[in-house]
This record gives C-alpha cells, sequence and structure tokens, in this order.
C-alpha cells in the first residue's frame, strides 16, 4: 500500500495561492471565534475537565454502558446491531435498506460512513445515496472526501463550487454567487428528502441512560433525514456513548463552540424512539476502536467528539489542507488515529506536526494530541517504518552527539563547511532547507572555542 | 549556589554570541557558572525523529555532564523542555532524575529562581516583536497561553519591559507556531517555509525591527525566511538584550 | 461468536483502569433578565423576535410577518393558520408549507434555544418542512443554561425532541452565513403566555 507523503500534497496546496490563503485565515478566524467563547465562560477550563473525566470514567466502563445503552434502545422500539469492521458494517446497513426497498437513501454528514466507505458500497449495489449537508454535498458531487470534518469543503472557493454545480446540478457556471449555490442545493436537494426511503445520520453523542441518539447539525439536515422516510438509521462509533441526559449540559456547551465559536449548533436533536409505523436501527461499530482502547498510550484519542478544533488551529493543517493527510481523519486527530489504521501508510503523518501543542490546548476534551503525535514517532521508528531516510542518520547523529570528540570533530567541519562551500551547491534541490531560506552562516569560533580561548582559566576539566 | 551553563548544540555552532551573553549576564547577575567542556547535545534531535534508543548514550552523556550542580541553566526553551520531559531513553536513577528536574530554560531561571527585578546596564531603543517558542510557551508555560482561558501573566515579558527604551509590537498572531519544528523544517520544508515566511511578514506588519526570542532555533528558521523574503527584520536573544546589547 | 459478543469481550479485556465520574456543579446565573438574555442570545443567532400582539390575536400578527404565505399551519390550538395539522397523515404533506407555528416547551437564556418535541410538533417535519417558523415561548419558562435545559429530565422521555437555536444555517462555501440551508429560512419567537382552554375560540 503506498505511503502518503503529506509534504509532497502540501507542496501542490502551497502552490495555489489564493486558496491557501483563504483556507488559512477562514479555519483562523473559527479558532479566533472558539477563543472568543472560551474566554467569555468562566467555567470553559472546568468544562473542559469535566468533558474529559466524563469520556474517561465511560471508556474505562464501555461495556457496561454499550450494554445498558443497548438495552434502553430495544425498549424504545429500536433496533440495535453490532458491526466489528467497517465491511460488517456496509453489510448490514445494505441489508437493512434493501430489505425497506430502499432506492434513495438521504443521510446527513457521519465521518463514521466516510471512514466505513459505505457510500461506495450501497451505489455499488444499487441504492442511490444522496449526502445532504452542503459541504458533504459539493465533495460528493466533485468526487472527492471531505477535507474538514465540520466544514468538508472549505477548501474549495466559490469558483470552484460554481464549476462543480454547473457540471452536475444544471446552475449555471458563470454564477459564482454563495447564495445563488447554497439555494440551489437546497432546491435540488429537497425532493430526495420526500422521495427518500430511507434517512441516515452519524451520532455525536450516543445516551446510555435512555437510548436516545444524539445529532447536532446547522443545516436542519439530520431532521429531514429522519422525520421523512419511513426507515432512519444511525451509525454510532462505540466510543460516542455518554453515560446520561445530565452529561448532555457538558458537551453540548462545548461542541459548537469549539468547532465554530457559536454557543451552540441551530438544530441539537434528540432521537430516542421511531415514530409509529416506521423503524429505527442503530448500527454500533467497531473497527478498531476497541482495539485502540487497549493501548495504554493512545486510547485517550477514542474521547474525540469530532469538533475540528485541532484542525483549525493547527498551522500544519491550515497550510496543507486536510485532503494532504491521505485519511478520512486529518489534522491533528487524524496525526494520532491513522496509524492505527495502517502504520505503513500513514507513517508520514506524525511527522507532519512541530509537536506545537495548540491542538491540545484547544481540545475540548482535553486529549494529549502532541504527546501522542510523539509516541507515534517512537513507535514508527520502532517497526522500521520511518518515511524518510533518517533511520540510519539518526543512528549516526546519535554516535556522534554522545561522544565529546566526534562531536567536536564534526562541528568543527561543518563551521568551516557552510562558510565555503559556493552558493550553488547550497541552494540546489537536494538541499531543502535551502530551497526557501537562507542558510545560517556558522561563525568562525564556536561557543567553546571561545570560553577556551577567553576563559581558559576559570575552565574546569572534568 | 552552583550553576552549569548548557550551551545547546546549534547554539555552540551557529550562535555562540547567545551562549556568551548568557554566561556574561549570569556572571553580571553574581552567579558562579561552570562550563562543562565535554557537553554536546540534550539528545532533542533523535528524540522527536522517535529514534528512542539512539538518543540514550547522548542522554546519558548529559547527565555525567551536569551532576552535580543545583542548576543548570540554557538558553533554550525546547531543549530545556526536552530534558525534563522527554529525557527518557536511560534508565531513570536518582541521579538522572536530580539533572532533569534542575535543568531550566534562562528566562525561568532569572524569573523563578533568582528572581530579577531590574537588568540597569541593559538599553535596547528599538521596535521588537517577542517570539515565544512553542515549548517555551505551551510546555515550559512561560506566558499565557492564547488557547486557554487564564490569567494574562508573561514572564519573558516581565523580564524584557526592565530594559530602557523596549518597545513592543503586536503582531496579528502572537503564538501561532513560526514552523521550524526541527526536522520538520527540513522534511516539511514546504509548510515549514510557509508558516517562517507567515510568522515574519506578520511581524513585519506590526512594525517590528528585530524580533527576540529565548529560542534561537525559531531565530534561525524565522531569520532564514526573512532574509530571503529581503525583510529588514533583525533577530536577536533575550540574553543578549538583557545582558546590554544595544543592537 | 456474535460480533457483538466480540466486541463486548474485546472492549472488556482492554478497558483502561477504572476513572471515576465526576458530578456536574452548578454553574454561576446570568446577572441579567432571563429573557432579556434569551432575546439576545436569539437575535445572536439568527432568530427574530416579534412582540406578542395587545389583542392576542396571533393569527392576524402571523398575517402581517408573512404577507404572502398562503399556506400556514399551526400545530397548536392557539394559532388557526390555514391548514390542520391534525389532518397530515404523511410527513411529506407538509413540503408546501410557508409558515410552521409551534408553541415551544421552554426556552435557554444562554443561546437562545427553544425546546421542541414530538408532542409540541404533533407531525415532526413541521419544524424542518416550513420555510418559515413561528414559535410562541411563555418568558416565564425560560431556563438559564444548557445544564438546566438537561435537568428538565421528563423532557428527554419522548421519542424526539430538538433544541432549536435560530433558523437553519451553513458557512459551507467560503465562509458566507447562509440562513435557510436545509430547513428554515427563518425562526420568529414571540413571548406569549399559553392561552387558557376556554380562551380559544377554535379547535384543532
Amino acid at each position: 500500500m503506498r505511503r502518503i507523503d503529506h509534504a509532497e500534497a502540501s507542496t501542490k496546496f502551497i502552490r495555489a495561492r489564493d486558496h491557501l490563503d483563504f483556507h488559512d485565515k477562514r479555519l483562523w478566524d473559527l479558532r479566533k471565534k472558539r477563543d472568543r467563547e472560551s474566554e467569555g465562560l468562566a467555567e470553559w477550563e472546568t468544562l473542559r475537565e469535566l468533558a474529559s473525566a466524563i469520556k474517561e470514567h465511560t471508556l474505562s466502563h464501555l461495556a457496561d454502558y454499550l450494554e445498558q445503552f443497548e438495552r434502553n434502545a430495544i425498549a424504545n422500539g429500536a433496533q440495535v446491531h453490532w458491526a466489528k469492521d467497517a465491511a460488517e458494517h456496509n453489510q448490514i446497513v445494505h441489508d437493512i435498506l434493501k430489505a425497506h426497498g430502499t432506492h434513495t437513501l438521504v443521510k446527513s454528514k457521519s465521518m463514521l460512513t466516510d471512514e466505513c466507505e459505505m457510500r461506495p458500497f450501497l451505489e455499488n449495489r444499487g441504492i442511490e445515496v444522496m449526502e445532504t449537508d452542503l459541504g458533504e454535498r459539493i465533495q460528493q458531487l466533485d468526487d472527492e472526501p471531505p477535507s474538514h470534518i465540520v466544514v468538508p469543503a472549505v477548501h474549495k472557493l466559490r469558483g470552484d463550487v460554481a464549476r462543480v454545480f454547473a457540471e452536475k446540478i444544471g446552475t449555471d457556471p458563470k454564477n459564482s454567487d454563495v447564495h445563488y449555490l447554497a439555494e440551489s442545493q437546497r432546491q435540488h436537494t429537497r425532493p430526495y428528502f420526500l422521495k427518500a426511503e430511507a434517512g441516515m445520520t452519524g451520532a455525536n453523542f450516543a445516551v446510555a441512560e435512555t437510548g436516545t441518539i444524539v445529532v447536532c447539525t446547522n443545516e436542519g439536515n439530520a431532521d429531514l433525514s429522519v422525520h421523512l422516510p419511513n426507515l432512519y438509521i444511525a451509525s454510532v462509533g462505540i466510543e460516542k456513548v455518554i453515560p446520561s441526559i445530565e452529561h448532555l449540559g457538558v458537551f453540548v456547551r462545548l461542541l459548537s463552540r469549539s468547532a465554530l465559536g457559536s454557543p451552540i449548533t441551530q438544530i441539537t436533536s434528540h432521537f430516542r424512539a421511531p415514530r409509529a409505523g416506521t423503524a429505527m436501527h442503530i448500527v454500533l461499530v467497531d473497527n478498531g476502536r476497541s482495539e485502540r482502547l487497549g493501548m495504554p498510550d493512545f486510547w485517550y484519542s477514542l474521547k474525540c467528539i469530532r469538533c475540528g478544533a485541532c484542525m483549525n488551529t493547527c498551522p500544519v493543517y491550515r497550510r496543507s489542507g486536510g485532503l494532504s493527510y491521505g485519511a478520512t481523519y486529518s489534522g491533528p486527530i487524524g496525526v494520532i488515529i491513522d496509524p492505527t489504521f495502517n502504520l505503513r501508510k500513514y507513517s508520514s503523518l506524525p511527522f507532519a506536526s512541530t509537536l506545537n501543542g495548540s491542538c491540545t490546548n484547544v481540545c475540548p476534551v482535553k486529549i494529549n494530541i502532541h504527546e501522542q503525535i510523539y509516541k507515534w514517532r517512537q513507535i514508527i521508528a520502532e517497526r522500521h517504518q520511518l518515511p524518510f531516510v533518517k533511520q540510519e542518520a539518526m543512528q549516526v547523529a546519535g554516535k556522534v552527539l554522545s561522544n565529546p570528540k566526534l562531536y567536536r570533530a564534526a562541528v568543527e567541519a561543518t563551521g568551516a563547511g557552510i562558510e565555503h562551500l559556493p552558493r550553488f551547491m547550497m541552494y540546489n534541490r537536494l538541499n531543502a532547507w535551502g530551497r526557501q531560506r537562507e542558510v545560517p552562516a556558522a561563525p568562525s569560533l564556536t561557543f567553546r572555542q571561545w570560553y577556551l580561548k577567553n576563559r581558559q582559566r576559570k575552565a574546569r576539566t572534568r | 549556589m552552583k550553576v552549569a551553563l548548557f550551551v545547546p548544540c546549534y547554539v555552540d555552532v551557529f550562535f555562540p554570541e547567545v551562549g556568551i551573553a548568557t554566561l556574561e549576564l549570569l556572571e553580571r547577575l553574581g552567579v558562579e557558572v561552570t562550563y562543562p567542556l565535554d557537553q554536546t547535545c540534550c539528545g532533542q534531535p533523535m528524540g522527536n525523529s522517535g529514534c528512542h534508543s539512539d538518543a540514550a548514550a547522548t542522554e546519558a552523556l548529559f547527565v555525567k555532564n551536569f551532576s552535580g550542580f543545583d542548576y543548570i541553566v540554557g538558553p533554550s526553551g525546547s531543549c530545556a523542555h526536552h530534558v525534563r520531559e522527554n529525557l527518557t531513553a536511560i534508565e531513570q536513577t536518582a541521579q538522572v532524575t536530580r539533572v532533569r528536574e534542575r535543568t531550566f530554560e534562562l528566562v525561568e531561571f532569572l524569573h523563578d529562581v533568582l528572581e530579577v527585578k531590574a537588568f540597569p546596564w541593559a538599553e535596547f531603543r528599538h521596535k521588537v516583536g517577542l517570539h515565544n517558542g512553542c515549548a517555551t510557551l505551551r510546555a515550559l508555560r512561560e506566558a499565557k497561553m492564547s488557547e486557554i482561558h487564564e490569567p494574562a501573566f508573561s514572564k519573558p515579558m516581565d523580564l524584557l519591559s526592565k530594559v530602557k527604551g523596549i518597545q513592543f509590537v503586536k503582531p496579528d498572531r502572537p503564538d501561532e507556531c513560526c514552523g521550524f519544528g526541527g526536522t520538520f523544517s527540513v522534511f516539511e520544508e514546504p509548510v515549514s517555509a510557509r508558516m517562517g515566511y507567515d510568522k515574519v511578514n506578520d511581524h513585519h506588519r506590526a512594525g517590528a525591527e528585530y524580533i527576540v526570542s529565548g529560542d534561537m532555533s525559531c531565530m534561525m528558521h524565522q531569520k532564514g525566511c526573512a532574509e530571503r523574503l529581503g525583510l529588514p527584520l533583525k533577530f536577536i536573544h533575550i540574553a543578549q538584550i538583557l545582558n546590554g546589547a544595544r543592537a | 461468536m456474535t460480533s457483538r459478543n466480540e466486541i463486548l469481550a474485546r472492549v472488556r479485556a482492554n478497558q483502561p483502569p477504572a476513572v471515576s465520574l465526576p458530578g456536574i456543579p452548578t454553574f454561576g446565573k446570568p446577572l441579567v433578565s432571563l429573557p432579556e438574555a434569551f432575546r439576545a442570545a436569539l437575535l445572536r443567532m439568527g432568530g427574530k423576535f416579534a412582540e406578542a400582539p395587545e389583542d392576542g390575536d396571533l393569527d392576524a400578527l402571523i398575517r402581517r410577518l408573512f404577507p404572502e404565505a398562503r399556506v400556514i399551519c399551526s400545530a397548536t390550538p392557539e394559532v388557526k393558520g390555514t391548514r390542520r395539522i391534525g389532518e397530515v397523515k404523511q410527513p411529506g404533506q407538509l413540503a408546501d408549507v410557508e409558515v410552521g407555528v409551534v408553541r415551544a416547551v421552554f426556552g435557554v437564556a444562554e443561546t437562545g434555544s427553544l425546546w421542541v418535541t414530538e408532542r409540541e410538533f404533533k407531525v415532526n417535519s413541521l419544524g424542518f418542512l416550513s420555510q418559515h417558523l413561528v414559535a410562541l415561548l411563555d418568558p416565564a419558562r425560560i431556563v438559564g443554561n444548557m445544564h438546566d435545559a438537561y435537568r428538565e429530565r421528563a423532557q428527554f422521555d419522548f421519542g424526539y425532541g430538538a433544541f432549536l437555536t435560530g433558523p437553519s444555517a451553513t458557512a459551507d462555501i467560503e465562509g458566507v452565513l447562509i440562513h435557510g440551508a436545509q430547513g428554515i429560512r427563518t425562526l420568529t419567537v414571540v413571548f406569549a403566555r399559553r392561552a387558557a382552554a376556554k380562551d380559544l375560540t377554535h379547535r384543532q
């Protein structure tokens, strides 16, 4: 399987200057809006601590809470299915839809269904799947995965959307007015809500106490997907469970503030039971989560509530775009989750980070993201999957830096070398540093040499 | 108190003036400073590359060189942080633990241990942008982090504001990472350079003549970017300003 | 072994050491009045606010707010509208509704949200297929924050309930804010005490 090369992908992204500038500014703006909310709530850090503790408690008792959730969901009249992996999830969903005579499925945004690659699976079996979230729909029509978990088409400018819509849903190719484009998608999608035999959502939270599925949207598309067809399927990662209704207060107060800098999403839906005469199915999905639960350094990533704040603040993500990570989950959370799906394929992702720690600070559930990134690097090195030609270089570095005489010989050579290399050799393609930066000039004396020359009398030999 | 001077490898080679300023500053403040001659590096290059076991011998040498001191002080936030948090490839004996706990970044040491209230010899009549490296800011917690709801404070600013004539500019994104990130600067060069360009442009737009930092690694990267862009920015370490550099 | 049992067994085997569940404290109360705070939050989220008519004629108010609307469907007996919700057999039959009307159970001052369940909607799609929604809210039934809201425990026993906060919205294209994404284009809140049954001159 081909290794994702984040650095190469980022080069393409950075070359498109207008797109880069917009992408960076837009997401930084969301980060600033988040800050205004966090500064405005005296209890902000307390809420983060609570959210983190509730999630850690739940994950440490996950089996009991899953069983409680299942019991209550069944008592409400829903049917509960368990999928150990993506393939089983897709098969379960397909079988439910087929048994119901489904031709058209409308769905709201669900990263889990993207993770499972559900759409192509269903489409190949004759079920039309309509993404109803505007950003997801743009990406569906453009045959591209979503680039951000909250704003899926944030990497596109209005001209890009106009092009896609003109090509795929017959809008005026010369009209890139955003209101026109959004209204066009609304009008085009509406008949699908009305004719679909089935609707699907993901879940932001699954409440064990009541068997409730909680979905937070701004567009209203989850509700339209659920309240119109006679069949509702919810795809739920097993880590989405929380103990009680009361805990929703903590998470709902944190989620949209973290994601978009707004106190709450326009609609916060609580789906507990099917309407009379309709069916509700819940598919609980593992797909590697139970295994991740057993990783002492990495299980904290299961606390994630999919707010995207880490992406908004990450200076690398903002300048490379979600698609450069080559995975459903991108940005900082992607960096620590994706290696569990395929270590080799995603071995470059933990190095697509400066370890600056901003992600950890904005995470509403206090996932120690940058510390996990650091730990993943160790695992990748141990499994000899370092993406760059580093293993040998680091061994050499380790030998030189642990030997004072070797070190002095090396730095004194470097010092002399850099001064005397001709300019064209410094700035060739092989020297990455010099591509866009001047190389530091090495002074004629190292500190140690200066010290020996000027302070030798005071020097202690050890 | 017995203080050892820890001069990070890249300061030793590329910015010896920062090591000199640190030494002189500590001596001005009456500190007895020893410079262990056989020091090399804290091991961060291997550590940050995930090459944990390759760092062990370097870590052991660090501990050997810096044992027996009350404090180990170095002009680098990222190196001090690495020693305090990540020097874990070697067995954690009492000696190792002691050396790790006692390693301080210069500003921390001046602010929290020596509690320096004045630098009478210092004067820097320039417009300055303060850059707190990410390890200095978020790991060593030397100033309020913009992401966190916490009271405003800044140890570097406390010290620098004692300098006569200094003026601070306000960049747009004061604590966004500048993009150095160690080997990131080479293996993710496109994003690294873009981040560096954005950082220096931000300070330049805010009116900075100088960018000052406690981390010369960040400065090295930003300087490289500014020079390539042809920006009239100069780069200086906090130690140099506090030690009395006029420019 | 079934997937269910396989998953549960692996989860049990891998669960980290137990972390205790924290209690949720009570946080501070807002300094302004709850209806004032609610109104400010509602407007901030893109909602609208209309003063209750002095003569109590809500139908007239709605006609004034939406002079072009032909199909007005009310889920509350306090407003007559033009289509009776009781006659709706299929949720899709509300597709042509221009103005939906509902009475909210309570409001939340912190966010400007309204809590509405299947009991108030009668047909849930009313809150999402209507082009515009008008919601009646008793100003005495406004709680402080979302913790208070989630303590209204009985409300979460219904098969469906939602916090509605302003109109449906999106900023997915270049961050430009659009009201009326897939759901309602506007949400208008009217502070009105619930009418006593004897005051209602019509039935649904």
